[in-house]
């Protein structure tokens, strides 16, 4: 206790009147036992990135520069699109190993409706048709896993193999398909141009309406005699925001420009985190992987939600791989394969999302697929052979494994006590 | 306290293929009473309490409600009546926070599906605060961090948050340590003496004596025994669930009526 507190008047300490105070030397306080307590949020990523950046940057000096980061925004941004759905599932505590080859299927779809500029195929039409095709993948799945009650690690493991061999079929024995069409080139290799305020205006606009939602909610939670966040926390979390953007845009602005990629990434995130943790949807998702039981007597419709997410898992990862191929702008029979999928399971796990259901954040997966891909793009510059990439890569993922296994560990320790 | 029984019982049965777990039981519980409901492991506590949940339906007999005959077919048709049973798992959400187990199922939400996270806030501190609880530092705490006490509180908060008349405990203090009790027994006075009709399951003749109004004791799926707390000693009780009278044996019954 500390002894600048007020005493106890007889009120029920629910109540907003007895306010607790926000000095920053309580807003400290209150962190460091939040940690002490297990709830380590995005710290050991944030340490763990600067780690990474200095070795790599000592190792080889092009690493840091404005170059090599914008490189970094476009090649994880597929990883990325992806992981957001997987987000999703392990929120559920469920397991989705199809996601590669699903990602693969939807942009060979694309590809290939586009390959002949005479049937009269356009983005607009082609798109939601890959779209369309690896949502029905995602309703089968989810259906054989709910309605069965097949677990899920064997259906989307059935999964990987068969639509490894779809992709292959549709590929034939061609090997590679060119995409020509140029807004699907477009998504993971043009940029806002560098020199004009277009990129600024941008990120004025995304504070701006980021600092009027926030107070317009700390006013109508104090209206409403509710107790608000306090605003020292708001006003740092806007200027670290600030910060971060004015960093990220003005080192992008040194060389080609803010990817479009990236600002599709931003888009759906923002959308994603809306869904997850403002709408009735999202809360029955955190529902069921904390507790189905509780939530099946709730009357939520626990299949119900299951089926979608794993819909929305295949139908990210199918956005994803429609970036991924716009970026090689083909596609060809590894698509899909090689390291897309751990990669993208890592990226969300590396994010703090529990493979046991329940606890993660969306945008956390931003910072995981961040983690990966500076591992690969760093590794890559250091031109190591593929074996060492994997054990990195391999030692990187159990370590945040572990520090996700400890956390909870200590956060249970916590509620007991 | 009205003399009308809120909740009235006639003479239900249940069988379970060879097992009858229910044999001609009455049961009735009034608004502002705390009613207890004991009886040792099989007596068919769980059967009665399934049956009003509409978990089960009964083979005979009738149930009222507000003096008006009802048939409970289904859990939901137990929620509209105002019937919230809160179960010994206490079905909550480690992760999620107070107010969100709360409401979970039951979310308001506005324009754009968003959820009115103030409005719940605000309904869930004036239920708790009606309550009295007031162990519980804030309800965003999510329920992982919470006591055992604080969650059979949260539970039972839930459960009369809607408009609910009757609210069923099914051994509300059993995995709590002293002070917890105390805690979730005063709770279970307050909700009495709000006007809810309360039925107690409990193996914990203090805990019955310490809140109960009166005790029904069952034994053998039968009745033997409705009392008033205060006219009424542990003794009496204990050699009830053990020992009361049967108005057939069991294994006995029909066809050696002749």
């Amino acid at each position: 206790m500390s002894t600048v507190e007020t005493p106890t008047p007889p009120t029920n300490a629910l109540l907003a009147s007895e306010q607790q105070s926000s000095s920053p030397a309580d807003l400290a306080r209150g962190y460091l036992r939040r940690l002490a307590s297990g709830d380590i949020g995005s710290l050991p990523i944030i340490i763990g990135m600067v780690i990474i950046a200095v070795i790599f940057q000592r190792a080889n000096s092009n690493f840091l520069t404005p170059r090599n980061f914008v490189n970094l925004i476009t090649q994880m941004a597929g990883t990325t699109m992806i992981a957001y759905g997987v987000v999703f599932v392990l929120l559920l505590g469920e397991i989705d190993l199809s996601i590669g080859y699903v990602s693969a299927v939807c942009g060979v779809t694309v590809a290939m409706l586009l390959r002949d500029p005479t049937a009269g195929w356009q983005w607009y039409t082609a798109i939601p048709v890959g779209l369309l095709a690896v949502a029905g993948i995602g309703l089968l799945q989810g259906a054989i896993i709910t309605l069965v009650r097949v677990p899920s690690f064997i259906v989307t493991l059935a999964g990987l193999l068969a639509w490894n061999g779809v992709v292959l079929h549709l590929i034939g024995s061609g090997g590679t398909v060119i995409i020509q069409d140029k807004v699907v080139v477009g998504l993971a290799n043009s940029y806002v141009p560098p020199d004009g305020l277009i990129s600024w205006i941008l990120l004025a606009i995304c504070l701006v309406l980021y600092a009027v939602l926030q107070f317009m909610r700390f006013n109508s939670r104090k209206a409403r005699g509710l107790r608000p966040r306090p605003l020292l926390l708001i006003i740092l979390e806007l200027i670290v925001l600030a910060v971060a953007g004015i960093v990220v845009v003005a080192v992008c602005n040194q060389d080609r420009g803010v990817p479009v990629a990236g600002i599709i990434l931003l888009v759906a995130v923002v959308l994603l985190t809306y869904l997850a943790r403002s709408t009735p949807f999202g809360r029955y998702v955190y529902a069921v992987g904390g507790n189905a039981e509780a939530a099946r007597r709730a009357g939520i419709n626990v299949a119900r939600i299951r089926i979608i997410v794993f819909i929305m898992s295949s139908t990210l990862a199918g956005f994803g791989g429609i970036i991924l191929a716009s970026r090689l702008r083909s596609v060809d029979t590894n698509a899909g394969g090689g390291n897309l999928l751990l990669d993208a399971i890592a990226s969300a796990v590396i994010g703090g999302t529990s493979l046991f259901g329940g606890r993660g954040f969306v945008a956390s997966a931003v910072l995981g697929a961040l983690v990966i891909s500076s591992v690969d793009n760093g590794l890559g510059l250091l031109n190591l052979s593929s074996g060492d990439k994997f054990i990195i890569t391999g030692i990187v993922l159990l370590i945040a494994v572990i520090v996700d296994a400890l956390s909870r560990r200590r956060q249970q320790q916590a509620g007991i006590a | 306290m009205s003399d009308q029984p809120l909740l009235q019982m006639v003479g239900v049965s249940k069988r379970f293929g060879a097992v009858q777990a229910l044999y001609k039981v009455d049961f009735e519980v009034k608004n502002g009473e705390v009613m207890a409901l004991v009886g040792d492991n099989g007596a068919g506590k769980s059967t009665l309490i399934k049956g009003i949940a509409g978990i089960y339906s009964f083979d005979e007999g009738e149930t009222l409600f507000n003096s008006k005959q009802v048939h409970i077919h289904s859990p939901h048709a137990s929620a509209e009546l105002g019937i919230e049973v809160v179960y010994q798992d206490l079905a909550l959400a480690d992760n999620l926070d107070v107010v969100a187990n709360m409401f979970l199922g039951r979310e308001k939400s506005g324009a754009f599906w968003q959820l009115d996270e103030d409005g719940m806030e605000k309904a869930s501190i004036e239920t708790l605060v009606s309550l009295s609880v007031s162990t519980l530092r804030s309800v965003r705490l999510p329920v992982a961090a919470l006591s055992g006490g604080q969650r059979q509180a949260i539970a039972v908060a839930k459960a009369v948050m809607w408009n609910s008349k009757l609210v069923i405990l099914d051994e509300p203090t059993a995995a709590l340590g002293v002070a917890q009790t105390r805690q979730v027994l005063d709770l279970v006075r307050r909700l009495a003496d709000k006007g809810l009709a309360v039925v107690l399951i409990s193996h914990n003749m203090y805990d019955v004596f310490e809140v109960a109004d009166r005790i029904t004791v069952l034994r053998l799926g039968q009745r033997v025994g409705l009392y008033n707390r205060k006219e009424v000693d542990q003794r009496e009780i204990v050699f009830a669930i053990t020992a009361g009278a049967l108005q057939t044996v069991p294994g006995m019954t029909d066809n050696e009526h002749s």
